[in-house]
């Protein structure tokens, strides 16, 4: 469990056609950490992937990872599916039916125990991923969260030197969602195998990656880290179906017992959460904040019963003609927070770009890990 | 009433396990193959595989008869090599046999594969797995049920075969006389009772195998990819 030996890369210069489809991506990603691929449907992220297992048989152009090269087209290299060293989740979880789950661990743990060199116990796994339960049941009598469990699992104990994760929560309801969280919450700490995380919801981005590589009908529109992408604006067009969000990193300043509150420090600004029981006093954590959960005020309120009050400037905003509603981006400092007003308000406020504003945030949601 | 000699009835038996253990190993990586591959060469080994299905015996025993000849270069060969003619003979029966049950082998099992999907086999790959061994420790387990009806649809098929036997087979006891041809033979020369009870015999056993067959394959699990 040495998490990221050392400084490595996964070097993707790949090109798959298809008939009215094609992807062409060409960028260095560092293999350390979790990378998200986030895009719509459609923008090729599972095609990515599958690319990079070598299933898509029309893939061209060069993998590399760490040196060791897995596709270079000019050198004639193609290495099968099962030479790749990678760890898979997919979807759908694709468990082996006619296996128990410690028959679908021990699939995996047999296959990989002599030839690679990352060391994970099947002890291990099952613990952080608590499949002891489940170990004798058979996958068609697993929940949706369970079978992703067991999944994840399995491509863990083929102790992979990278870890694709194919919209492991996309198939579950938003309860088995928050089962399923803090278990990939704590899988990279734990493993420190360098992850990519395929999703098109941007909830999950925020909370999981370390950076993002933004997909677009094939191409890569935007790669860096999660914050500063999910910052940019004109990421709006992709992230609007999915709720446009902006992540802060803020550090727990102190713990009230009596109404069971965290307060964190976000620069010289303060904000209480519902108590985190597991930060402790200096630790830093990650608060997703949606835009539709900000509003904007001109003045600082007088008291209301929404907690969170940030002071900032407002550095964009953005009208669409064709909606009641306008995105407007508020600088805090060292963050930004982007609000889902309608145009309505913006023009009653008198909004102006560089015009101070108060921004309440009626919700925010927690990163349960420990800041990176 | 007499009772009929069992010859044929063994003989039938022997003919039948043997085309379906032999079809098994020759059949499984041709419709492995044939699921999987994206050759333009699939459409017509797929036709010459059906071919048993729709042409009659006759026309297939007639050019296995000429195939096997001594004159033509297969029988010729198997003549120098084992100095015993391939017509009329058990082997030359049971490579008959092959051939006439291919499809009942291959189709059954084409589809159980094809019903497979690329995910588990491509879960099995992510997982180190190489072809062989997710063949084998995945596609053949999921595909149980596949391999039982064609096995028994084969057996039974074999058993069941006439025209074929008739051409390149003739009725030599102990050797190419197996039920079908003996059932004929009695009824042609009007000993119905003998008839009667080989008849009867095949009908009862068949019934047997075919519940056995229903009862086991409600069994097995069936698994949904």
């Amino acid at each position: 469990m040495s998490p990221d030996r050392e400084a490595t890369t996964l070097e993707v210069d790949v090109q798959v056609a298809f008939k009215g489809f094609d992807l062409l991506v060409e960028q260095a990603i560092p293999a350390a950490g979790v990378t998200a691929v986030f895009g719509p449907s459609g923008s090729g992220k599972t095609t990515l992937l599958r690319s990079l297992l070598g299933f898509e048989a029309g893939s061209s152009g060069r993998i590399v990872l760490n040196g060791d090269v897995w596709l270079d087209s000019e050198a004639g290299v193609d290495l099968p599916p099962h030479r790749r060293p990678i760890g898979c989740t997919f979807q759908d979880g694709r468990l082996f039916p006619h296996l128990d789950v410690a028959g679908n661990l021990r699939y995996a743990d047999r296959r990989s125990s002599e030839v690679s060199a990352v060391s994970i116990t099947r002890d291990d796994v099952v613990d952080a991923l608590d499949l002891e339960p489940l170990l004798d049941r058979r996958p068609n009598t697993l929940s949706g969260g369970e079978r992703q469990r067991a999944a994840l699992g399995r491509a863990l104990l083929s102790r992979p030197r990278l870890l694709l994760l194919d919209e492991p929560l996309s198939a579950l309801d938003r309860r088995r969602k928050a089962e399923i969280m803090p278990y990939l919450l704590a899988l990279h700490p734990r493993f420190g195998i360098p992850t990519l995380y395929v999703s098109h919801a941007v909830d999950e981005v925020a909370l999981l990656a370390d950076r993002v590589l933004v997909l677009s009908q094939g191409r890569v529109q935007a790669f860096g880290g999660t914050i500063e992408v999910l910052e940019q604006l004109d990421l709006a067009p992709l992230t609007e179906r999915f709720q446009a969000a902006a992540v802060l990193e803020a550090r727990v300043s102190a713990h009230d017992d009596e109404y069971r509150l965290t307060w964190l420090d976000l620069d010289d600004q303060r904000l209480s959460v519902p108590r985190i029981e597991h930060l402790a006093v200096g630790e830093s954590a990650r608060l997703l904040v949606r835009s539709r959960d900000v509003s904007l005020a001109t003045e600082r309120p007088s008291p209301t019963s929404i907690r969170n009050v940030l002071s900032g400037v407002l550095v964009s905003l953005h009208q669409d003609e064709s909606t009641a509603f306008a995105e407007a981006t508020v600088d805090l400092g060292s963050h930004r927070l982007r609000a889902r007003i309608t145009r309505a308000s913006a023009v009653e406020l008198g909004l102006a770009v560089g015009s101070p504003v108060f921004a309440l945030l009626k919700s925010v949601s927690l990163d349960t890990r420990a800041g990176r | 009433m007499d009772l009929p000699e069992l010859g044929p009835l063994w003989l039938s038996l022997q003919l039948a396990a043997s085309a379906t253990v032999v079809l098994l190993v020759l059949g499984t990586p041709l419709a492995w193959w044939l699921s999987g591959t994206r050759s333009r060469l699939k459409p017509v080994i797929e036709a010459v595989t059906a071919l048993p299905l729709v042409l009659p015996p006759t026309v297939l025993g007639f050019y296995l008869l000429l195939l096997m000849s001594p004159r033509s270069w297969l029988g010729g060969l198997w003549v120098e090599v084992t100095d015993t003619t391939l017509t009329f003979s058990f082997t030359g029966l049971l490579i008959a046999s092959v051939i006439y049950s291919l499809p009942f082998m291959v189709q059954p099992l084409q589809a159980a594969f094809e019903s497979l999907g690329r995910g588990p086999l491509e879960a099995a790959a992510a997982l180190r797995a190489s072809p062989l061994d997710a063949f084998l420790t995945v596609a053949a387990p999921l595909s149980l049920r596949g391999f039982l009806t064609a096995a028994v649809l084969t057996f039974a098929h074999t058993i069941g075969e006439f025209g074929v036997v008739l051409m390149v087979g003739g009725n030599i006891p102990g050797e190419t006389r197996v039920i079908s041809i003996a059932i004929y033979e009695h009824v042609e020369t009007l000993r119905y009772a003998e008839a009667h009870t080989l008849a009867a015999g095949l009908l009862l056993f068949a019934f047997v195998v075919l519940v056995f067959v229903y009862v086991f394959n409600r069994r097995l699990p069936v698994h949904v990819a």
